[in-house]
């Protein structure tokens, strides 16, 4: 077959770059979680105090408890959005079809940081919405709690991350044979019945795939609280960023990082599993 | 057409009427799938639709599935007309060709399905469950994925799915055609037995003329969305209404000629015949010939001799092609008669040369053609 030279010279470049830019950093990350500041300088001393401040400290409990309820949020919105959408597209729309899904994937092509501050233009004090609403007189003052809530967080988060939700589970509707779908009405089974009994459970590989993108995806993410989140709507990534940056707490801000890259990595493995678990094919 | 249009079976309505099907027209775009189709399913019968790809027999099955709307027309079952209704109302059940079984349930759930989403109580549905598997001889795979069986073991359960919902009338959408060719044969006859053990009507798509042949009360020959001929095996075959029929199902001679004076002269041959002046288009079965000295005498027997042009050998009998001169080369099926050549005589009855109306089956040319189907 390959020869021994072929074989390493064709996996040379992307186990390169795994190490370079993937192994490294971590195994870097992972050190320096174990070290601590001293007098304002880095002291690659072992220990376990950062994690320590971790577990004791309120604070850091509180962000991580509110960026877990953003993200569910984000995650429970943009299913109910996206599994609705997804459904009547793969179901009922007919020869809207394709461009229905183009219009659903085109704000992907868009600059995640233009639709943050177009957000920020909608919900403002200024904002779009308020001026809309003083113009019906529904309001006389502008409306501040829009804008730097944790809730203009989840509705930026649930924009952003629906079209990655809607794809998987998409993929998942397109693939139910529809002889199956006739069986079940053939049988008695009316719209609801074959909903819920055929299209949902063969549909939940896609519906896990897109909930764990919206999930993990909103965990990380820094951008929303810090253009329309607010100090009310700190999360646990801006955490991180201030500890690299002003804070200078590089240890404690690693520490942080790697529970967030377990808690991820764990969810990742068991929704991988319960995907093969609900897939049969 | 022929007298065989008119035949005892197929002029009177079949005793107690369970499906009608009424004038039923189906168009997709420009296509006219199906036209003006009416017929009659009788309580018990096993009706076959026979037909080639794209003659609408799949379209009528799904029509009185109810996963296509008529353009035009009406299906009653009894004093309920069914067309309005949705699929999940009427009281038929459907065997798919691709068998159509849920993946993420197991055999006993699947056949269950039916029974669930009705509502029935949970301790009945253990019973009926498992009488359904034991009359397919599935009740030890209950437990099993349907991906975990075989092609006929996954027909086995869509069979046992639909009846356990006991139809009054089962469609069966070309259920046999993905299996192989012994264990299509072995659940031909499976099917046969079931059907008259639990006698319900079964309506039977099939483009397979020996399969339809084997297992029908009735067939349903449909072309191009028309109904061509509807009888039982043997009338059909035996008094096919149109060339295309006669080609259609079996082997046949497809003889053009003219009659004068009450006698059919069709290149060298030519016999007395009822058939009033004109032109006729005759079937004459290869069977229908013989040797003629094997042959007892016939009153109105048909002699002519001819050169063999080629002789097939398949076992139980021999398949020859008789060049008759004056462009007429016959068919003919005798029993094993050793290796042939040159000329020999033969003879058939008159009474086996049956009238059928024109098809465009035959050649335009007038020659007549000995295509086979």
């Amino acid at each position: 077959m390959y020869s021994r030279t072929y074989k390493t010279i064709v996996a040379a470049p992307p186990l390169l770059w795994v190490c370079l830019f993937l192994l490294l950093p971590y195994a870097l990350m992972f050190a320096h979680s174990f070290w601590l500041v001293r007098e304002g300088a880095l002291a690659h001393q072992w220990n376990l105090q950062n994690y320590r401040a971790l577990f004791t400290n309120p604070l850091y409990f509180q962000v991580l408890l509110r960026t877990a309820r953003i993200a569910a949020s984000v995650t429970v919105c943009s299913l109910l959005l996206g599994y609705p959408l997804a459904y009547y597209l793969s179901f009922h729309a007919g020869p809207r079809k394709e461009l229905l899904y183009q219009l659903v994937i085109v704000p992907l092509w868009v600059s995640y940081l233009v639709r943050g501050y177009a957000w920020k233009t909608i919900l403002g004090s200024d904002g779009v919405l308020n001026g809309l609403l003083q113009y019906l007189h529904f309001t006389r003052e502008p409306v501040s709690f829009f804008l730097y809530s944790p809730f203009a967080v989840v509705l930026m988060l649930t924009h952003i991350y629906t079209p990655f939700v809607f794809l998987p589970i998409y993929a998942a509707l397109e693939h139910i044979p529809r002889t199956l779908v006739e069986a079940s009405q053939d049988l008695g089974g009316d719209r609801r019945a074959t909903f819920l009994r055929v299209i949902l459970p063969l549909s939940i590989p896609g519906l896990l795939a897109g909930a764990t993108f919206a999930f993990v995806l909103s965990l990380g993410d820094f951008l929303a609280p810090l253009l329309v989140g607010g100090p009310s709507a700190t999360m646990i990534a801006n955490i991180v960023q201030s500890l690299f940056g002003a804070a200078y707490d590089w240890p404690l801000g690693a520490a942080i990082s790697v529970c967030i890259l377990l808690t991820t990595v764990a969810l990742l493995f068991t929704t991988e599993r319960l995907e093969k678990r609900w897939s049969f094919r | 057409m022929s007298d065989g249009a008119s035949s005892p079976q197929s002029a009177t309505p079949p005793l107690s009427t369970l499906l009608e099907v009424r004038g039923i027209a189906k168009r997709f775009g420009r296509a006219d799938v199906l036209k003006n189709i009416s017929l009659e399913i009788a309580a018990g019968e096993f009706l076959t639709l026979l037909g080639e790809s794209g003659s609408g027999k799949t379209t009528l099955l799904r029509l009185v599935a109810g996963f296509e709307q008529p353009t035009a027309g009406e299906i009653w079952m009894g004093k309920e007309r069914l067309d309005t209704l949705p699929p999940y109302k009427r009281r038929v059940n459907t065997v798919f060709q691709n068998y159509a079984l849920f993946p993420h349930l197991n055999v006993r759930d699947n056949v269950a399905y039916g029974l669930r989403v009705k509502s029935t109580p949970r301790a009945e549905i253990g019973g009926r469950v498992e009488e359904a598997l034991r009359m397919v001889k599935m009740s030890s795979f209950a437990d099993a994925r349907p991906s975990t069986l075989s092609g006929g073991q996954q027909q086995r359960i869509a069979l046992a799915r639909a009846l356990i919902n006991r139809p009054e009338l089962l469609l069966l959408d070309e259920p046999l055609s993905a299996l192989d060719a012994n264990l299509r044969k072995q659940m031909q006859s499976e099917l046969k037995a079931l059907q008259r053990e639990i006698g319900i009507a079964f309506l039977f798509v099939t483009h397979d003329q020996d399969e339809a042949m084997a297992l029908s009360d009735r067939i349903a020959l449909l072309r191009n969305g028309a109904l061509e001929q509807i009888a039982s095996p043997r009338e059909i075959y035996s008094r096919p209404a149109t060339a295309y029929t006669a080609e259609f199902i079996g082997q046949t001679n497809l003889l053009r000629g003219e009659v004068h004076n009450g006698v059919v002269r069709c290149g060298p041959l030519q016999w007395k015949t009822a058939q009033g002046a004109g032109t006729v288009v005759m079937s004459l079965r290869p069977e229908a010939i013989q040797f003629a000295e094997d042959a007892l005498p016939f009153p109105d027997g048909v002699r002519f001799r001819g050169a063999i042009r080629q002789q097939i050998y398949s076992g139980a009998s021999e398949f020859l092609e008789i060049d008759c001169g004056d462009n007429l080369t016959l068919r003919a099926r005798v029993p094993p008669a050793g290796p042939l050549a040159g000329e020999c005589d033969f003879v058939f009855s008159a009474a086996d040369a049956i009238a059928v109306s024109e098809s465009r089956a035959l050649a335009p040319s007038g020659k007549p053609d000995h295509k086979t189907a």
